[in-house]
C-alpha cells in the first residue's frame, strides 16, 4: 500500500495534536531516524502560546539531498493527526494536493472518516494509535504509534530503522519495558493500520 | 588576498578532521561549539529564542564539561558590563541575547568595540518589541550595525557552529581585537533541528588555541590605563583607529575563514554566490531565507530564467567593493532586507549595496524589498515575485521602484 510521495525526493509532513501528545518528539524522533538513514531532514514545531491540550502544529522534511527551503510548510504531502477531535475544530487539509496523504489516530474506518469530512480527492489511513499505546506502553501517548503507521503508507523508511533507532535513543532515558513497549507499539501500528 | 566569495555548486574540499554528523537544532549547535571553545568567562541572561543556547551552556558547566567562569547576571545591561570587566582583565569571554535584550546593551556595546575587547557573542535574530514579538527579524542586530562589532550572518544551524569557532579566532587576531556578534534567524534556524557536521573537540581546542591577551588589566608588571576620557584632542584619532581596524577585519575574517576550510571542508568568504556567474538577474539576502531562495533560483533556472543568488555573510565590515564587482555583470538585483530602516532609502543591505554600486562604471538596477518582519513567513511564492520583477526591469518594461517593496504584507 506503499505511496509515492513529495516533489522530486524532498517529502513534507505536518503533525497535528493536542500539546502534550508528543508530536514535536515524534518530529523529532523521525529527523533523528532519517539521520541513521543517511538521509537530510528538518523538524521544527510552529511556536505560539502552546499550552496542555491545545491543538498544536510540527513540521518534518526529509530528503535524500541537502535540503535548502526554510520557509513553513504550507503544502504538504502528508498530514498526520494525532487526536482525532482536531477533525471536528480545524481543518487538517489545508494546503493538501488532491494526491495528498492523511493518516489519522482513530478507532473509525477510513471510509467512515471521509465521509465524516466530506473529503474529495487525497488518501485516508487510520489507526488506532491511542489504544495500542495504551496496550504497549501503558500510556495513551500516540506519538510512536503514529511513526509505525507513517513508515508503512510512505516507505521512507524501513520499519526495522525506526525500531532501531527508538532503542538506541530511548535506551539512554528510559527502563526497558518502556522501551520494548514502544518498539511494539511501532510494530503493531505498522501492522494494524488501514488503507481505503 | 583570498576570494571574497565561495560558491555552494563548488565541488566540496576534502576534510582534514573527522567530521561528525548530528541532529541538533542551531542553538545546541552553538552552544556545543561555546562548549568546545571553553571560554573563561560567559556572563548572559535568558531571552527567547536564545534561552536554549544558554541553558545548554549552563547544563556544561554544571557538569563540569568545561572550566568557564558562569556569571548569572540579572540583566543585559549587566552582562555585557560583566564580559567588557572580565575580557579587559584579560580573559576570553563569550554571551548571546537576542532582540531586547540586546538592545539593553546598547551603551556598553560600543565601550567594548572601543576598548578593543574580543568578545564574541551570538544574537539570536528577533524582532525589536513593539508590539511585542518573539520571532525572527534582523531589526535588533541591525540596530546595533554602527556600534563597531563585525557582524556575520549565517544561513543554517552548520554555519551557526562553524561561526562560533570562526570568530574567536578573528576577534582575538592582533590586527582586528574587536568584539564579534553572530547572527541565526530566531526560531527558523535556531529551534528546527537540522542535519550538520561538528568538529571533534580536541580539533576546536587547537584551532582557538590558547588566548594570551596582548594588553590586560591584571597583567601588574605592565600596568596599562583602560576605558580612559578623551577629550576633543584624543577621541577623533581614536574613532579612526576603530574604523581602520574594523575595515581590516574583512581580510582576517577570509584568513581565518580559508583556514577552518582546509580544515574541515565548509569554505566560507565575505559572502556566497550561488548560480551567479552567468546571471541575468539576482537577489541579495542573508540568513536562513538565503536557503529558499536557493530552492526558488532552481525552479527558476529550470524554467531557464538566468537568475542567481549573493547570500552576504559579513555584513561589518561591509564588502563594498567585492559585492559591487560580483554584481557588476547583472542587468537588475533585488536586495531582500529583514528589517526595515524607517524613514530611510529602504532597509540596511539595499542602503548599502546601492551605495556600494554607485561608483561602479558598469552597475544593475537596484529593487529594494523589506519581508519577514516580525516572523512573517516568507515562502517561495514571495521570492518567485521578486524574479518577476527583475524580468520586467532586465527587459527593460519597468523602472525600478523609487520606494521599498514591502513582501507578504496584508492589506
Amino acid at each position: 500500500m506503499e505511496v509515492t510521495i513529495g516533489v522530486g525526493n524532498l517529502t513534507e509532513i505536518r503533525w497535528h495534536a493536542r500539546g502534550g501528545q508528543g508530536a514535536v518528539t515524534a518530529a523529532k524522533l523521525l529527523a533523528e531516524t532519517a539521520l541513521s538513514q543517511g538521509q537530510y531532514f528538518q523538524a521544527f514545531p510552529e511556536y505560539g502560546p502552546e499550552r496542555m491540550g491545545a491543538p498544536i502544529l510540527a513540521f518534518t522534511r526529509i530528503s535524500n539531498d541537502p535540503i535548502h527551503i526554510r520557509s513553513s510548510i504550507t503544502n504538504p504531502d502528508i498530514v498526520v493527526v494525532l487526536d482525532p477531535t482536531l477533525l471536528n475544530t480545524i481543518d487538517v487539509t489545508v494546503g493538501m494536493g488532491d494526491d495528498g496523504v492523511l493518516i489519522i489516530n482513530t478507532d473509525e474506518e477510513p471510509a467512515a472518516v471521509r465521509k465524516a469530512m466530506k473529503l474529495k480527492g487525497r488518501k485516508v489511513y487510520t489507526v488506532n494509535a491511542t489504544s495500542i499505546a495504551r496496550e504497549t506502553i501503558g500510556r495513551p501517548i500516540p506519538n510512536t504509534p503514529m511513526m509505525g503507521a507513517l513508515v508503512k503508507v510512505t516507505g521512507i523508511m524501513p520499519l526495522k530503522s525506526v525500531t532501531d533507532y527508538v532503542r538506541k535513543s530511548f535506551g539512554k532515558k528510559f527502563a526497558a519495558e518502556i522501551i520494548e513497549g514502544n518498539v511494539k507499539a511501532v510494530e503493531r501500528a505498522y501492522a494494524e493500520v488501514k488503507s481505503e | 588576498m583570498a576570494k571574497a566569495a565561495t560558491k555552494l555548486n563548488a565541488p566540496a574540499k576534502k576534510p582534514k578532521v573527522k567530521a561528525i554528523t548530528v541532529a541538533m537544532t542551531g542553538n545546541a549547535g552553538c552552544a556545543l561549539a561555546m562548549k568546545q571553545i571553553n571560554p573563561d568567562v560567559v556572563a548572559a541572561y535568558p531571552i527567547t529564542p536564545q534561552t536554549t543556547i544558554v541553558e545548554e551552556f549552563a547544563t556544561y558547566v554544571a557538569n563540569g564539561a568545561v572550566d568557564t567562569e558562569y556569571v548569572n547576571v540579572e540583566s543585559e545591561h549587566s552582562a555585557m558590563s560583566a564580559c567588557i570587566g572580565a575580557s579587559a582583565a584579560g580573559a576570553r569571554v563569550m554571551t548571546t541575547t537576542s532582540s531586547q535584550g540586546l538592545a539593553l546593551m546598547w551603551e556598553e556595546l560600543s565601550i567594548a568595540s572601543a576598548m578593543r575587547l574580543p568578545i564574541v557573542m551570538h544574537n539570536v535574530n528577533r524582532a525589536l518589541s513593539g508590539p511585542i514579538n518573539i520571532h525572527c527579524d534582523h531589526s535588533d542586530s541591525m540596530g546595533a550595525r554602527d556600534m563597531g562589532w563585525v557582524q556575520m550572518f549565517g544561513e543554517t544551524a552548520q554555519e551557526a557552529y562553524d561561526n562560533t569557532i570562526i570568530a574567536i579566532r578573528v576577534a582575538e587576531h592582533e590586527k582586528v581585537l574587536l568584539p564579534v556578534m553572530i547572527m541565526h534567524d530566531g526560531f527558523i534556524t535556531s529551534h528546527a533541528i537540522d542535519r550538520f557536521d561538528v568538529l571533534e573537540d580536541d580539533v576546536v581546542k587547537k584551532f582557538v588555541g590558547e588566548y594570551e591577551p596582548k594588553q590586560a588589566l591584571l597583567n601588574i608588571d605592565d600596568p596599562k590605563t583602560f576605558g580612559p576620557f578623551a577629550m576633543p584632542a584624543y577621541y577623533f584619532e581614536q574613532r579612526r583607529q576603530l574604523r581602520e581596524a574594523l575595515d581590516g577585519a574583512k581580510d582576517i575574517v577570509l584568513k581565518v575563514s580559508k583556514e577552518y576550510g582546509k580544515l574541515t571542508g565548509r569554505s566560507y568568504g565575505l559572502f556566497e554566490e550561488y548560480r551567479l556567474d552567468d546571471a541575468h538577474i539576482a537577489i541579495v539576502v542573508m540568513g536562513s531565507t538565503a536557503g529558499t531562495a536557493k530552492y526558488v533560483v532552481d525552479q527558476a533556472r529550470a524554467k531557464g530564467i538566468k537568475v542567481g543568488l549573493l547570500k552576504l555573510r559579513l555584513f561589518r565590515p561591509f564588502p563594498a567593493a567585492e559585492i559591487a564587482e560580483a554584481l557588476s555583470h547583472l542587468k537588475a538585483v533585488a536586495v531582500m532586507d529583514r528589517a526595515d530602516s524607517i524613514g530611510a532609502l529602504g532597509g540596511p543591505v539595499y542602503m548599502e549595496v546601492k551605495a556600494a554600486l554607485y561608483n561602479s562604471k558598469k552597475r544593475p538596477h537596484v529593487q529594494g524589498y523589506v519581508y519577514g518582519l516580525g516572523g512573517r513567513d516568507t515562502g517561495p511564492d514571495q521570492i518567485e515575485t521578486v524574479i518577476d520583477d527583475l524580468k520586467k526591469i532586465a527587459r527593460g518594461t519597468e523602472a525600478p521602484r523609487e520606494q521599498v517593496t514591502f513582501l507578504g504584507v496584508k492589506g
